[in-house]
């Protein structure tokens, strides 16, 4: 198990190192951020000057190791927007992320599990079926269009839910928290509930085909000719089977949640990571860029690891026989 | 006002005022929700020239010249001005001003601030760089001393506002941030300014609250009685249309033009509108000897006044202000607005007609009866339906021959192919904030201009806007200014398209007056 954890943390940096090169190679695409930082009065000279100055001119080997230096101490510069230091400003912005993100898991993965369970048992009840096809109207529309929907409805029809922002925030040490007040949730419940709907779809549908396959198999059969009670067989039995893959789309689901919420973000106005970023591109703020795909990258990896290490702990096969696996 | 309760409920950002609201059934605060597109990068008012600066520079300080709503100049916290010779001005200051600290506000904040603006990290010092010395005549008199005579001067002074000497010194801000230090410096986030409100707190992207000074001098005259401003950027368009559908704000400026005949519908809502001062207009490259992208090689077609005016007649304006612009937007025959010096209605109200015949013909003339290609380069986040009056205009020149391939791209990138003179044909927008004339000719039609993406430059032209840099006297001075205009219409580096309307959307709640520079001043506002 160690050496499997160390050659998972080799293969990590050279990934991290990977994204690092690629999406800096990126923002030479991006456009000229001189033209957004000056007024326009400001003359050529002034804005060569200033090129100069934050080593824009420099090869991009010279700006590449000059990034990897920086960003191994975790220094990222100073946004060419808001003129504050990156991962301050990160810092900042990461706990409205976190809570979105945690929020949407827990709703994706309770409500997707239990209609998981539902309509893999009782496939052919109206219920099911109303579930499912409501289901496919979740992957099928577009975040945004889910979001502004929502907003439509509940903030500016009936007024209940407001329609942008986090509410009220309580600083618990530096993590500025929206869970301690009402407004705070309130203002939660819309973007968590557009940022979980995908994922919701997913995790539903992969347990009720994985609990369709399980109930099939000899040993549910067995079980059941044993005359063990349904609600053991069902639980106890079927669905910890079905859990390999789960576990595996939705920590990978974790990762793109974080991701995808740069558009949830957006239509809600949600001082997060993501619309922190959204903001930077249009504004080709380098740092800001740099910092948070490399975050999101870290992010990416490090829960592909934990959930590598987690099979450890369902999968029982793996913990005497690393070369075995399951089907 | 029980409706009205519950909006503010529900905007949680205010919830603990109305709960102190509850308590004390006396006296509600008045409290102004504002949104925007964007929020101000900086509170350094001489950190960045950027519209969203300056508009929030202007509810926190105070400039020695500031204009009313009319856009007329009025007395800040200068009372009086007069001239002493042609490059000396000399101010009366206000008495009895402080700043939001307590500090007393004299000629000596006034030298300071003029210093500050000048500092290499300054983005502001455009306005102020024909100033050579500020001098301190006693306490509350200053004169200002020009290299030469600068006719804008006063013009010019608007945007710079007063900050307090001693709480500079004392917080280390005596010059604006350098980009290159890895820090945030003091006034990044912080203030003490003279002005009609102050801080109270302060999230970049996310909130800034302003609090009503009741020191202002400028009170009585004014006679707001919002108490406190809560500002609320929001990024996403139908977001922050719904935000004022639902009654979470009162006032929205940056309307999407898609949604304004359904906030005007609303019954708690007004819309009102005003002519900006932005005038949008395509260019050429009437200077390169072939252009970059055209299937015509050895010759550059754009140089031929004939197949510039052919593409003036081949555009529809008409048909853009209505289809596209949804009527926000008044054709333009000229680069400049109403409000700014020089502008003649005559000429801005004639421009050459829409006329495809004309235009094929001039197009034969010049030695194109096929037309060609060429790419029109074009904003996609900087202007009202930027791209979409591109991708019109796409349309209307093929009709003409000309073969036009769209690129429409984010400023970041559109921008420097006009500042680097890298594009054929562009599409650029100019709003003026010193309301004047020079400003466009320094930009766009000097041939060193550093805007001037067309390459334009006739040397009769550019003396003449050198030459208006120093004349004082009005009458002359604008003698010359249409002259130049003359030259300019009649050589047509650009065509003007339109200038843009501007819809601010807002509770009928709320009385504030719509400025032509998209900037709302909290202190002109009145709330039921």
């Amino acid at each position: 198990m160690i050496s499997f954890t160390i050659k998972r943390l080799f293969q990590s940096v050279l990934v991290m190192l990977f994204v690092a090169l690629l999406s800096f190679f990126l923002f030479n695409f991006v456009g000229d951020p001189i033209s957004n930082m000056v007024g326009q009065e400001t003359s050529h000279a002034e804005m060569d000057d200033l090129r100069e100055r934050l080593g824009l001119n420099d090869p991009f080997i010279v700006k590449f190791g000059r990034f990897l230096a920086d960003a191994v101490q975790g220094k990222f510069g100073i946004s060419y927007r808001l003129q504050r230091p990156v991962d301050e400003l990160i810092a900042e912005r990461m706990p409205a992320t976190l809570e979105l993100v945690f929020l949407s898991a827990v709703i994706a993965t309770t409500l997707g599990v239990l209609g998981g369970l539902v309509t893999g048992l009782k496939p052919e009840s109206w219920f099911s079926k109303f579930i499912l096809t409501g289901s496919l109207l979740g992957v099928s529309l577009p975040t945004f269009v889910i979001g502004i929907l929502l907003i439509y409805i509940f903030a500016v029809s009936l007024n209940w839910l407001p329609s942008f922002g986090r509410g009220e925030v309580v600083d618990l040490g530096g993590w500025r928290t929206g869970f301690a007040t009402l407004s705070g949730w309130k203002a939660l419940i819309l973007p968590a509930i557009t940022l979980a709907l995908y994922q919701m779809t997913l995790i539903l549908r992969i347990i009720r085909s994985e609990m369709l396959e399980v109930l099939r198999t000899d040993f549910i059969k067995f079980a059941r000719a044993r005359g063990l009670k349904k609600r053991d067989i069902n639980f106890g039995h079927a669905l910890k089977n079905t859990l390999i893959p789960v576990i595996t789309v939705t920590g990978l689901q974790v990762g793109s949640l974080i991701a995808f919420s740069i558009i949830t973000e957006t239509v809600f106005q949600w001082p997060g990571m993501g619309s922190l970023f959204i903001q930077g591109v249009q504004f080709a703020d380098v740092p800001v860029m740099s910092a948070y795909l490399v975050l999101v990258a870290l992010f990416f990896v490090a829960i592909n690891l934990i959930v590598d290490l987690l099979y450890f702990v369902v999968d029982p096969r793996l913990r005497s026989d690393l070369k075995g696996g399951h089907q | 006002m029980f409706n009205r309760i519950k909006h503010l409920a529900l905007t949680s950002s205010v919830l603990t005022a109305v709960a102190m609201g509850v308590a004390s059934p006396v006296y509600a605060e008045k409290i102004l929700r504002y949104t925007s597109v964007a929020d101000a990068a900086t509170l350094d008012p001489h950190a960045l020239n950027a519209q969203t600066s300056i508009m929030v520079a202007s509810q926190l300080y105070d400039g020695l010249v500031m204009r009313n709503p009319k856009m007329e100049k009025v007395p800040a916290l200068a009372v009086s001005w007069k001239s002493v010779d042609e490059n000396t001005w000399e101010f009366k200051l206000r008495k009895g001003v402080t700043f939001h600290n307590g500090n007393i506000f004299n000629a000596d904040d006034v030298v300071f601030t003029i210093e500050r603006t000048k500092a290499a990290t300054s983005q502001m010092k455009g306005y102020v760089n024909t100033i050579v010395e500020v001098k301190k005549i006693d306490d509350y008199t200053v004169q200002l001393i020009t290299e030469k005579p600068n006719p804008v001067l006063l013009d010019q002074l608007i945007n710079v506002f007063v900050m307090d000497k001693e709480w500079s010194e004392k917080h280390n801000v005596t010059v604006p941030q350098d980009f290159k230090e890895e820090e945030e410096t003091y006034a990044v986030r912080h203030v003490n300014g003279t002005g009609a409100f102050s801080l109270q707190a302060r999230e970049p992207d996310v909130k800034t609250i302003f609090r009503r000074n009741e020191n202002w001098w400028g009170h009585a005259a004014h006679k707001s009685n919002v108490d406190k401003v809560v500002w609320t950027p929001i990024k996403n368009a139908a977001t922050r249309v719904a935000a004022l559908l639902s009654g979470e704000v009162d006032l929205l400026t940056d309307m999407p033009v898609q949604d304004l005949e359904r906030i005007k519908s609303h019954e708690d809502l007004q819309v009102m509108k005003t002519p900006q001062i932005r005038t949008i207009f395509y260019g050429f490259d009437v200077k390169s000897d072939e252009l970059r992208s055209s299937n015509v090689k050895g010759k550059n077609p754009f140089k031929d006044l004939r197949v510039r005016k052919a593409i003036y007649h081949a555009i529809n304006i008409k048909a853009i202000q209505k289809v596209v612009m949804r009527n926000m937007s008044i054709p333009a025959g000229m680069l400049i607005q109403p409000s700014v010096n020089g502008y003649k209605a005559s000429v801005d109200e004639n421009r050459l007609p829409y006329s495809v015949e004309k235009a094929k013909a001039l197009l034969s003339d010049a030695g194109y009866p096929k037309g060609f290609s060429v790419q029109l380069d074009c904003p996609n986040n900087r202007y009202q339906n930027d791209e979409a009056i591109c991708q019109a205009t796409v349309g209307m020149l093929a009709k003409i021959g000309i073969t036009t391939q769209l690129n429409a791209q984010p400023k970041t990138q559109h921008f420097p192919l006009i500042t680097g003179r890298k594009s054929d044909f562009y599409m650029l927008g100019w709003g003026i904030p010193t309301l004047d004339s020079g400003f466009i000719f320094d930009y766009l039609v000097h041939s060193g201009g550093s805007w001037n993406g067309s390459g334009y430059g006739a040397v009769q032209t550019d003396e003449k806007i050198e030459q208006i840099r120093g004349v004082v006297d009005p009458s002359k001075r604008n003698a010359i200014i249409s002259e130049i205009w003359a030259n300019v219409n009649a050589d047509l580096p650009y065509v003007p398209l339109h200038h843009q309307v501007i819809a601010w959307g807002a509770s009928k709640n709320l009385t504030i007056p719509i400025e032509p520079n998209n900037m709302p001043r909290f202190y002109w506002a009145q709330l039921k």
